[in-house]
């Protein structure tokens, strides 16, 4: 090799170096290990890569949802379960009218963005009040709107005997299978095998488009308006930027793409987790986008898509594996909660330093 | 030098990175003399203050030369407790206090006179109790000898700022062995009644054998009370007077006075006259803490460079932000005739005029975008430049082409030291931030300029050049053009009509070319003979 082009591998390694920043190649070095311990071990390496697959596509709009309340200086959205909230509405009023397939995908998405539209503009109303300490505030609107629901659960007048318990005829039961409505929907459309690695098309293509659609939205009048209210809110209303009405929009925003976000994990999940199930709903949503670079200063769509990647691989591939190698010792749920909350405390913290 | 001043400062002179703020400055007072320090904005009385308070500022950046004596003695200041011990205290302008402590508490802090209980024999002094009835009986001698009837049982929070600046002073002289005492600025946040109670206190405590060094802009309370003036121009003693030689307008020449060079501007057309006014402001009240507007009125006339001047604190850097709708105002504002909503910084800038900030790091700038984003964003959300084409108005999409073009332009033409358009704007310096900042409003391309403190925090050259800049666009485009400064210099320079604000009110309006008298009574409130300019 000559020396010039050494010289532009070099650049080029240090130019992916920058982008990247050294904890995203530390978890990129941890999964490769992974995936060769996985191969010693003569686990079945194409069901390890379609899970993680599948688990990206499910958590891809949930993890997107923290961008809009990033980009407008509201912080990390620790409030997300009043968005799935939304979603679960729309999702239970849709199985409950016995819609199947899309159709009873799309009718739960008409039902639910509204929803979160209102539930977004009003929990925006709240975090105004509290400037400054919207995460805090957030993490317990959260918490007590999951709480309060568990009232609407069990009294909600839904009578499709297959969602309601079996025993006393009334309340939906905690958990619904979407086998018979939209379950895998989504997963389903033109899925195809390749290498025996099964691929969700249609979820996959789902997630893209939002993606696509949010990464445009940043590049527009308004999405700059948002970013610049974020970065300088003084600066933004010398500008003529309405900053409050901003911050209102990323808050229910934020709020409509978790209502949307929950609505794609669960028909790839294949259950509607109804109760205390949406309580720590932000959290692997919020560990996502900080393990993807993203800081409360700046989040960019790259942030949320690799960090999506990395963080569901490794929660997917990391837990059979170790279990393989300790010989079945039940870490899984232990190691999940580890990753995901040390994974904040660690993006927190560093984020805090400026 | 034992000839019994409590304080000798002898040929000061300091630099800060090659400027001289400070050059040979005396100074001596004796026991119980009251002694006015007078000057300009940046005539060096903070640094003079930061070297007799052996303040780290002063020995980070390389000490500086001369001597100071206290009592007699000479000594060397190297902090700030070392000048407490020597018996010299501070009135701060801004009060170091605790609003959620006494009186009494604050007058004792880190002072607080101790008894010991068991737990401090066992574990150290750092735990003896509080001894609160003497912290209370001295407090309110300290208090008694200011003449004020404060309860040194309240709370400091809550309280008018006049008391606060009483107890302030009450901790000074609370101190056993204080017999120098800086007043800097104490007048500034004080209404009148209260800043000549504070007068009549400073006259007791001289009585008592304190002196008093007082700091400040007002010239008729240094009329009242100092028995010397030191008056103080560009880091150098321009003249040192009893009271009794003193004159107001002499001050004021002084404190003021230099030699102008107003360089020959190029010439215009048609000159702006009072026949062709583009904005007409009456009784705007501007509520931005510190610099608050009482009912100004002020008309510009269509081409000219208007300048504001004025002292700190009185209110000339509110106009901008009120007018533009940073904070809240009251009042009329009509362009061409057209009221401008106020308020609503939307409405301001679409009405065709623009806004460059004096507080360039906190309004002027996304320091952590790019050059390009900072230039053009303002005129793409007020204006919808920059933009594709598109259906819907708020989601057209960003003209990267059109704003990399025009981006170009602006750092071609106003001379941006970058590394490219895409520079994040914090890595540049402040001359360069301030051309952003330029180029930003230049982009709105505004009838009315609304430009505060364009020279601040930037080397001389640049200073310059902003200057240099500001004529060029209000001659080639016939940009209005209105510029508040603290640098009366730069506002003679390149200004059509000055300005001068008092208390939230023009004091009057004066040619470029107006004496130094003027320009200096003005400022101090005492317009004697002036006349408005034709």
């Amino acid at each position: 090799m000559s020396d010039e082009s050494k010289a532009t591998v070099r650049q080029y390694a240090r130019n992916a170096y920058e982008q990247l920043g050294l904890p995203r190649l530390i978890i990129i070095a941890f999964l490769l290990s992974l995936f060769t311990l996985a191969v010693i071990m003569r686990m079945d390496l194409s069901i390890l890569i379609k899970d993680s697959i599948t688990r990206i596509g499910m958590n891809g709009i949930l993890v997107l949802a923290m961008l809009p309340t990033l980009a407008c200086g509201v912080g990390l959205n620790f409030g997300l379960p009043v968005g799935v909230i939304a979603g679960l509405v729309g999702a239970v009023t849709s199985m409950n009218w016995g819609l199947k397939g899309f159709a009873g995908f799309f009718a739960a998405m008409a039902i639910a963005i509204p929803l979160a539209v209102i539930a977004g503009y009003l929990y925006a109303m709240l975090l105004e009040r509290v400037q400054g300490q919207e995460m805090m505030v957030g993490t317990y609107v959260g918490f007590s709107v999951v709480s309060g629901m568990c009232m609407f659960w069990l009294l909600a007048p839904y009578r499709n005997p297959a969602m309601i318990f079996a025993l006393g005829g009334k309340g939906l039961r905690t958990t619904i299978t979407l086998d018979r409505t939209f379950g895998k929907v989504l997963n389903d459309f033109l899925g195809f095998s390749i290498f025996d690695v099964y691929i969700p098309t249609g979820l996959l293509v789902f997630m893209g488009v939002f993606y696509v659609l949010i990464a445009l939205f940043f590049k527009s009048k308004a999405g700059l308006a948002m970013r610049t209210v974020g970065s300088n809110p003084m600066y933004a209303r010398s500008s003529g930027i309405n900053v409050q009405r901003m911050r209102t929009l990323g808050v229910t925003l934020s709020t409509v793409l978790a209502a949307i976000g929950i609505l794609v994990y669960s028909q790839s999940y294949g259950f509607v987790q109804l109760y205390t199930a949406p309580l720590t709903a932000a959290f692997p949503a919020v560990a996502s986008v900080l393990i993807g670079g993203a800081s409360l200063r700046k989040a960019t769509i790259g942030h949320a898509l690799i960090g999506t990647i990395l963080f569901h691989t490794l929660l997917t591939i990391a837990l059979p594996v170790t279990q393989t190698v300790l010989q079945g010792a039940d870490i899984s749920e232990i190691a999940r909660m580890i990753m995901s909350n040390g994974m904040i405390i660690y993006a927190l913290t560093r984020a805090e330093r400026r | 030098m034992g000839n019994g001043n409590v304080l000798e400062l002898k040929d000061i002179t300091k630099s800060f990175f090659g400027t001289t703020v400070l050059k040979d400055v005396s100074l001596s007072m004796s026991p119980g003399e009251i002694h006015a320090l007078v000057g300009e904005n940046g005539a060096g009385k903070s640094t003079l203050m930061n070297i007799l308070f052996g303040m780290q500022v002063i020995f980070d950046t390389g000490g500086f030369e001369g001597q100071v004596a206290v009592g007699g003695q000479a000594v060397t200041i190297d902090s700030p407790r070392k000048a407490m011990e020597l018996g010299i205290g501070m009135v701060h302008q801004e009060f170091m206090l605790i609003p959620g402590f006494t009186v009494s508490e604050n007058i004792k802090l880190n002072r607080e006179p101790t008894v010991s209980n068991v737990a401090s024999r066992l574990f150290g002094p750092k735990l003896e109790t509080l001894n609160e009835p003497l912290m209370q009986s001295d407090s309110k001698a300290a208090l008694g000898k200011l003449a004020v009837s404060i309860d040194e049982m309240a709370l400091v929070g809550g309280m008018p700022v006049g008391h606060m600046q009483f107890v302030e002073i009450a901790r000074e002289i609370d101190k056993k062995n204080v017999r120098l005492l800086v007043f800097d600025e104490p007048t500034a946040v004080l209404t009148e009644s209260e800043a000549s109670l504070l007068l009549a206190a400073m006259k007791r405590l001289s009585s008592e054998g304190i002196a008093i060094l007082f700091i400040t802009h007002r010239l008729d309370e240094v009329m009242e009370v100092a028995d010397n003036i030191t008056i103080l121009r560009d880091g150098e003693v321009v003249s040192v007077m009893p009271r009794s030689e003193a004159k107001l307008d002499r001050i004021a020449q002084l404190m003021v006075g230099r030699k102008i060079e107003r360089p020959v501007l190029p010439p215009r057309k048609s000159e702006p006259s009072d026949k062709d006014i583009v904005l007409k402001i009456e009784n705007l009240k501007v509520d931005m803490p510190g610099e608050r507007v009482r009912g100004l009125n002020l008309t510009v006339r269509r081409g000219e460079i208007l300048g504001i001047g004025g002292l700190a604190g009185h209110g000339k850097v509110g106009i901008a932000n009120g007018v533009i709708g940073m904070y809240p105002a009251s009042g009329r504002v009509a362009k061409d005739g057209v009221q401008i909503p106020l308020n609503d910084p939307k409405h301001a800038l679409l009405s065709g005029m623009a806004f460059v900030s004096e507080d360039r790091r906190g309004v002027g700038l996304l320091l952590d975008e790019s050059i390009e984003m900072n230039i053009i964003l303002t005129a793409m959300q007020v204006q919808g430049k920059f933009l594709k084409p598109g259906a819907l108005p708020n989601l057209r999409l960003e003209d990267r082409a059109a704003v990399r073009e025009h981006a170009l332009t602006v750092i071609r033409d106003l001379d941006i030291r970058c590394t490219g358009p895409a520079q994040l704007v914090r890595r540049l310096s402040g001359g360069n931030q301030q051309k952003v900042c330029l180029g930003r409003a230049f982009t709105m391309e505004p009838e009315v300029l609304w430009v505060s403190e364009p020279t601040r925090g930037i080397d001389v050259g640049a200073k310059q050049l902003v200057l240099d800049l500001l004529v060029k666009f209000n001659r080639e485009h016939g940009m209005t053009i209105v510029m508040t400064s603290s640098e009366l210099g730069e506002l003679r320079k390149i200004c059509d009509r000055i300005a001068i604000v008092y208390r939230g009110q023009i004091a009057g309006v004066l040619p470029p070319d107006a004496s130094d008298v003027d320009f200096g009574l003005m400022m101090a409130g005492k317009s004697a003979t002036l006349e408005e300019v034709s």
